[in-house]
């Protein structure tokens, strides 16, 4: 069952109805015990990282999206859900992340207005083209996702970053490790290209 | 590089979208989940949806519509209209809106803007002003009056005064509409596009006069980062796919 995490944070109906178009159903849940059993995992989400990480850990859903990932089954998060796969944020000092993948979340240091919004071209790097996720999704061109953030991965080991989007320079914008994988922008929202994406993700076997 | 936007707009009343002019003489103009739909299909790279009736009864009526078209598209979403409370908004956003837009309600309560930027995130707030030119100023400082309650209600504010006030309240973008062009299909007001971009950092979303493909182009290279527009889309004159080749053979970033 393919499962999408719940955690009180807006814009989770989208992404199961965009799993949906792609012909893909989805279990909308809260439940741990539900995550646990899922055999891929989206974590998508809109908000404070703070907040958000403090919801994953009250609700016990932290320990099960780890499990989840430490089982090798495919997880994938979106937006904040991806930034609370890094062990921390620059939004919360001090606040734990799942620990899903190495690196950081900072917010942009770019004379430009912060939020960026809007539709960016995303390019894959080196490693992107050869990931099989992403590779024949993109087909060597560049693809625009919709995106809505302030803070982004950053500080990432080699091989870790998969896709960059330009905002007065590249950030990560697709990035991943073994089984996981995250978007900073919102596939729910990039129209044919986004639900081709989610379609993938669910195709993939890491 | 971000995309210039094409965003068309569905004015709703009673569940029909409309269309008039100078926001009078209101027509019928459709069903707004099959028109969303096919926007959807042909590519728009956001929606608008505003409820020009904004009645308080009609309420939850609203509700479903917007709950419906959200179900119907995979775009970023705004929808306006009858928004007065932080309250009002957490309920359009759970109906599926990514955006609010706040017009007469900002103007009556400013710190609104601030609570809902506060709420849901700067991103989140879109700031739609509606303005008519006075007889004063000039090319590069047009003088306007910004109108409340769906065109009805004139204010003392002066336009570009009251978007540089919005952007420091929190507002994440403007959505200026002319109502001296609203449905005349003689093109934006690009004087009051070019002077609004040059006053506010957060983008200008151009509104009101749109009739052909080169006024799209001519809001762009005022200054604009996205084009409004209904006319032109809802009586099919063109397409979404025809105008974002037109502006893409014109060399701006567009989404192919």
């Amino acid at each position: 069952m393919i499962v999408v995490v719940d955690y009180g944070v807006n814009n989770l109906r989208s992404v199961v109805r965009a799993l949906a178009a792609g012909g893909h159903a989805a279990e909308l849940t809260s439940d741990p015990a539900r995550v646990r059993q899922a055999t891929r995992l989206l974590v998508p989400g809109v908000g404070n990282f703070g907040q958000a990480a403090r919801n994953l850990a009250t609700s016990g859903l932290d320990d099960a999206i780890r499990t989840v990932a430490g089982a090798g089954r495919p997880v994938m998060g979106i937006c904040l859900g991806l930034q609370l796969f890094f062990p921390s944020s620059e939004e919360a000092p001090g606040v734990n992340g799942l620990g899903l993948l190495p690196g950081t979340v900072r917010r942009f240091r770019v004379d430009l207005p912060i939020p960026h919004v809007g539709w960016a071209e995303v390019q894959l790097t080196p490693d992107g083209a050869r990931h099989p996720m992403l590779g024949p999704l993109f087909q060597g061109e560049l693809r625009h996702f919709y995106h809505v953030h302030s803070f982004h991965p950053a500080d990432l080991p080699p091989g870790v970053a998969l896709a960059t989007a330009d905002y007065g320079g590249p950030f990560p914008t697709l990035v991943g490790r073994n089984n996981v994988v995250g978007a900073q922008f919102h596939p729910e929202k990039s129209q044919r290209a986004g639900i081709d994406l989610l379609a993938r993700f669910v195709a993939w076997q890491p | 590089m971000l995309a210039r936007r094409i965003i068309p707009c569905l004015d709703v009343a009673n569940g029909r979208v409309v269309k008039g002019v100078h926001f009078e003489s209101l027509r019928d103009a459709g069903d707004p989940v099959a028109q969303a739909a096919r926007y959807d299909a042909e590519g728009a790279d956001e929606l608008v949806f505003l409820d020009i009736a904004a009645s308080h009864e009609a309420r939850d009526t609203t509700l479903d519509m917007v709950s419906r078209v959200a179900d119907t598209i995979f775009i970023p979403f705004t929808v306006g209209g009858g928004i007065r409370t932080v309250e009002d908004a957490a309920r359009v956003l759970r109906a599926g809106a990514d955006k609010v837009a706040v017009n007469t309600a900002a103007v009556r309560d400013p710190d609104l803007v601030r609570r809902l930027a506060d709420s849901f995130g700067t991103q989140c707030v879109v700031a739609a002003v509606d303005v008519r030119r006075i007889g004063e100023g000039s090319a590069e400082e047009p003088s306007t009056r910004v109108f409340v309650t769906g065109g009805r209600d004139r204010t003392d504010l002066d336009g570009l005064e009251w978007m540089g006030r919005l952007e420091v309240l929190g507002a994440g973008e403007v959505l200026l509409t002319s109502m001296d062009r609203d449905g005349t299909r003689r093109g934006y007001d690009l004087e009051l596009l070019a002077a609004a971009s040059h006053r506010v950092r957060i983008p200008v979303i151009a509104s009101g006069g749109a009739g052909r493909l080169e006024h799209l182009a001519e809001a762009l290279n005022a200054g604009a980062h996205g084009v409004l527009a209904a006319s032109i889309f809802h009586d099919q004159g063109c397409s979404l796919p025809e105008a974002r080749a037109f502006l893409r053979e014109r060399g701006f970033p567009v989404r192919p």
